[in-house]
């Protein structure tokens, strides 16, 4: 669709102007001026803690701005909470989806609007019937009448895609939609959109993926450190202009591995084998080197990294550190030989929200900077200082909660954590997901720098030119098999993308 | 580019939909628990009964409905708040004051027709509700640990007002009287009560917009407020309920037993929340229902009962209850744990 497109002129639905919002010292917001057109998708990107996150909260109704004006169809607007925005039209998909597991998947997205009957009951069967239709709209097939609970994400992306719709939104937010979703359902997810956009509604989307964004949006919003940039026709610009505003600096080059000289196995990994998951896996990291593990989502590169770290069993096979068997089945043996996992889902795995960074930082470490079993708070805090200064964490304080930071800040904390248990061997799952350009560059230097101090690094990765950018070998996964493993030299985007689909030679 | 964006087959559109409307998969797993409970009730009348054939006669089953009626009037209402991820332990308290007040009310005014003093009783219990309702709102503290302050509070209040005395039932109208062992074609007058207490929230938790928002507040509460839910007001009006059902079992105490003094109740908090642990509701909240543990607070009293005619101690009574709770809770698990594996299995074929 080209922005010359019908309506691409008409006056704003939406508008934001001067908007502000701080969170104590910190100013998420800082005057920030936004235009949504009625039949038009608009972009807004950033770095992770451009503000972005806190716009979406704003048009949600969840966070009221501090100063600034909003209007709709020419009048003011006043959200006093989520209920306001519903009423005047505001659909949110947020980053991470917000279901009721206990709940069944029709009442997820009819919740507090479900259709009824006499004596204004509940009529359940109009209301799977509907949530059927959403999904047959949406090309789908999910049972209504299963509890959320269980869900994939990229399903549960999709319930929340069918709750907005459920309700014919004038306005539509999607705060990184599609970090879950595989490209069928991303292609769909667009189809919603811009049938929408062609019923006269506005779309806001919010993503780190720049082929989506130019495929789908007419306007581009470029904000930096709660500011806003520049909003531009998206024909006006190119990616490497878009990553330019965003980062305020020229992004040479977004992978930099050094060549670092190799040196001893430091992991060996042999005949492992976990029925049903995994079987029959082997291959070795040696210190200064980067290996991928690459293939499709669920392929078992995770379940590998968890089995090898002591996290869940396995059937058969073994894992040597340095030579020395490591016994299964124990995370604490496999940090004390020097093992180190940085997991995919920080929020869950890695982190403890409501603990402030320093804490975070230190949990690996406790029983060194403890005297007698007490935490001694000096160790503790000239510990965290190191790392987080290290890796730059932007904290307001060490003693802030880690839940008030950015998820690039976040990732930084779970990699201090790590680190600071001085590792020989770190095995790194989506180092970079969710992860803003300006940060993904930071963490991708400090991978390199880790080589080349000796450290033998395993690095999970579904992002294929982070794969090629950082890894010294591709070991690629198809179906809890490793069937290909390429040199640097042999790997490009066609053979690990042909391995991991289950196409081309084995090993 | 991501590597999850190509060569993933869609694997959704593999069946069309086919087949009679069937009942949700979330409403029969309900199902499956409050069957399982029925099957233990069972179980136990019929070995009780194969032990002493009276345990079944009109006067036992009159006594065992009798003796359950205020239990599950009072584990329905703490399902109502224990499904919005929060516990009421003042109930017990609660309802000692408000049959306290209530023998106090006929003393000083003899002539007071029952209704009346049915619908003050509801109305002191709503009073306490809201007081702590109104704290949780304010402090933001736990519900456990502010009922855990009004439990004694209500109690202490309770212990003031008495100093000592005891009510009679000598002291209270015969018509009020009647309330606590009159019978309705058989069936006790009080244990109908309940069972259209039950029945009256059973029916609202599961077909009522606001009914359901209980739910969604505690399977998740972050996305309930932003999903536009009032969570606070909710959870306010649920601790005023369940004061006025706690309310409600006061009076028909008072009625049921006639001598009071201000004791009355004490400890009951903890068979309330263990009768609806066993009628399979949450304790985290999102799950359960009113007619589950309606029939947990069945089953409970039961026991109580069951165990006498089997000449059993009684010391043992506790530690058959707690096993109970062991069980349910050990139930629960494999339910959710065989859900999840038959979930995952669904989501691999594709409907």
């Amino acid at each position: 669709m080209s922005p010359e497109a019908p309506g691409a002129d008409n006056a704003p639905l939406l508008v934001l102007d001067g908007v502000t919002k701080s969170f104590g010292a910190v100013a998420a917001l800082r005057g920030v001026h936004l235009a949504l057109r009625p039949g038009e998708a608009h972009a807004l990107v950033g770095e992770n803690g451009a503000g972005k996150s806190t716009l979406v909260k704003i048009l949600a109704g969840a966070h009221a701005p501090d100063t600034g004006r909003m209007a709709l169809d020419g009048g003011p607007l006043e959200l006093r909470g989520p209920a306001d925005a519903r009423a005047a039209g505001i659909a949110v998909i947020y980053q991470e989806p917000t279901l009721f597991p206990d709940l069944s998947v029709a009442e997820n997205i009819f919740m507090g609007r479900q259709p009824l009957r006499g004596l204004r009951r509940i009529d359940t069967t109009a209301m799977n019937r509907d949530a059927e239709r959403l999904f047959e709209r949406l090309g789908v097939r999910i049972d209504p009448t299963r509890p959320a609970r269980g869900l994939s994400i990229a399903d549960q992306q999709l319930v929340e895609i069918a709750k907005a719709l459920s309700f014919d939104a004038r306005i539509l937010v999607m705060d990184e939609p599609t970090a879950a979703l595989s490209g069928v359902e991303v292609e769909r997810l667009f189809g919603v959109a811009r049938s929408l956009c062609e019923r006269g509604a506005a779309v806001l989307f919010i993503s780190h993926r720049f082929d989506e964004v130019f495929d789908l949006c007419q306007r581009i919003t470029v904000l930096r450190d709660g500011a806003w940039v520049s909003t531009d026709r998206t024909t006006d610009l190119t990616v490497d202009e878009v990553v330019r505003r965003m980062v305020g600096r020229d992004v040479s080059s977004l992978y930099p591995k050094q060549d670092a000289p190799v040196r001893d196995t430091l992991l060996e990994v042999s005949g492992l084998s976990r029925a049903g998951v995994f079987s029959d896996v082997s291959f070795n990291v040696r210190g200064g080197e980067i290996v991928a593990l690459a293939g499709l989502v669920g392929a078992g590169r995770s379940e590998v990294a968890r089995a090898v770290f002591g996290v869940d069993r396995y059937d058969a096979g073994e894992v040597r550190v340095a030579g020395r068997p490591l016994p299964p089945g124990s995370p604490r043996r496999a940090i004390a030989a020097g093992l180190a996992l940085v997991p995919e889902d920080r929020r869950q795995q890695g982190l403890v929200m409501e603990l402030s960074v320093e804490r975070n930082a230190t949990l690996a470490r406790r029983s060194a900077l403890s005297r007698l079993g007490l935490l001694i708070g000096g160790a503790e805090r000239a510990e965290a200082q190191r790392w987080t200064r290290r890796l730059q964490v932007k904290a307001s304080r060490l003693t802030a909660p880690v839940a008030t930071l950015s998820g690039g800040n976040q990732q930084k904390v779970v990699l201090a954590k790590w680190l600071a248990t001085e590792p020989r061997i770190l095995i790194i799952d989506e180092p970079t997901r969710g992860i803003d350009v300006g940060t993904k560059a930071e963490v991708h230097r400090l991978l390199s720098e880790l080589a080349n101090e000796g450290l033998a690094i395993l690095m999970i990765s579904s992002e294929l030119p982070e794969v090629l950018g950082m890894a010294d070998r591709v070991l690629v996964m198809h179906e809890g098999r490793v069937v290909r493993e390429l040199s640097r030299a042999e790997a490009d985007e066609t053979s690990v993308m042909l391995a991991a689909t289950g196409q081309g030679a084995t090993v | 580019m991501s590597l999850t964006d190509t060569g993933t087959p869609d694997r959704r559109t593999a069946n069309p939909p086919s087949g009679p409307p069937r009942r949700g998969l979330t409403e029969r797993l309900l199902a499956v628990r409050e069957l399982s409970l029925l099957l233990a009730l069972g179980a136990l009348i019929l070995v009780t009964t194969l032990r002493n054939d009276r345990f079944l006669s009109g006067q036992s089953v009159k006594d065992l409905l009798l003796g359950c009626a205020i239990l599950v009037i009072l584990a329905v209402g703490q399902t109502l708040v224990i499904v919005t991820r929060n516990v009421d332990l003042s109930v017990g308290s609660i309802l000692g004051l408000v049959a306290f007040a209530t023998g106090s009310l006929f003393l000083a005014a003899p002539g007071t027709p029952w209704p009346v003093a049915v619908l003050l009783g509801v109305a002191l219990g709503a009073g306490c509700g809201a007081v702590n309702g109104g704290l949780i709102a304010v402090a933001k503290v736990p519900a456990l640990v502010i009922t855990l302050g009004t439990l004694y509070a209500f109690r202490g209040i309770d212990y003031y007002w008495a100093s000592g005395r005891q009510i009679n039932a000598a002291d209270m109208p015969r018509s009020f009287l009647r309330l606590g062992n009159q019978t309705v074609l058989g069936v006790p007058l009080l244990f109908l009560a309940a069972v259209v207490v039950v029945a009256v929230v059973g029916y609202y938790l599961r077909s009522y917009r606001s009914g359901r928002e209980l739910y969604a507040i505690g399977s998740e509460p972050a996305a309930a407020r932003l999903s536009g839910i009032p969570v606070g007001r909710r959870v306010f009006a649920v601790f005023v309920a369940n004061g006025a059902l706690a309310g409600l079992a006061g009076v028909l105490y008072a009625a049921r037993f006639g001598t009071l003094d201000a004791a009355a109740g004490t400890g009951l908090e903890l068979q309330v929340v263990a009768a609806a642990v066993v009628g399979g509701v949450a304790i985290f909240g999102g799950s359960g229902s009113a007619y589950g543990a309606a029939l947990g607070a069945v089953l409970l009293t039961t026991i109580g009962s069951s165990l006498a005619v089997l000449r059993i101690d009684p010391f043992w009574q506790q530690a058959v209850v707690g096993a109970l709770i062991l069980a349910a809770i050990g139930l629960d698990r494999l339910l959710a744990l065989r859900m999840a594996a038959r979930l995952r299995g669904r989501s691999a074929h594709g409907a």
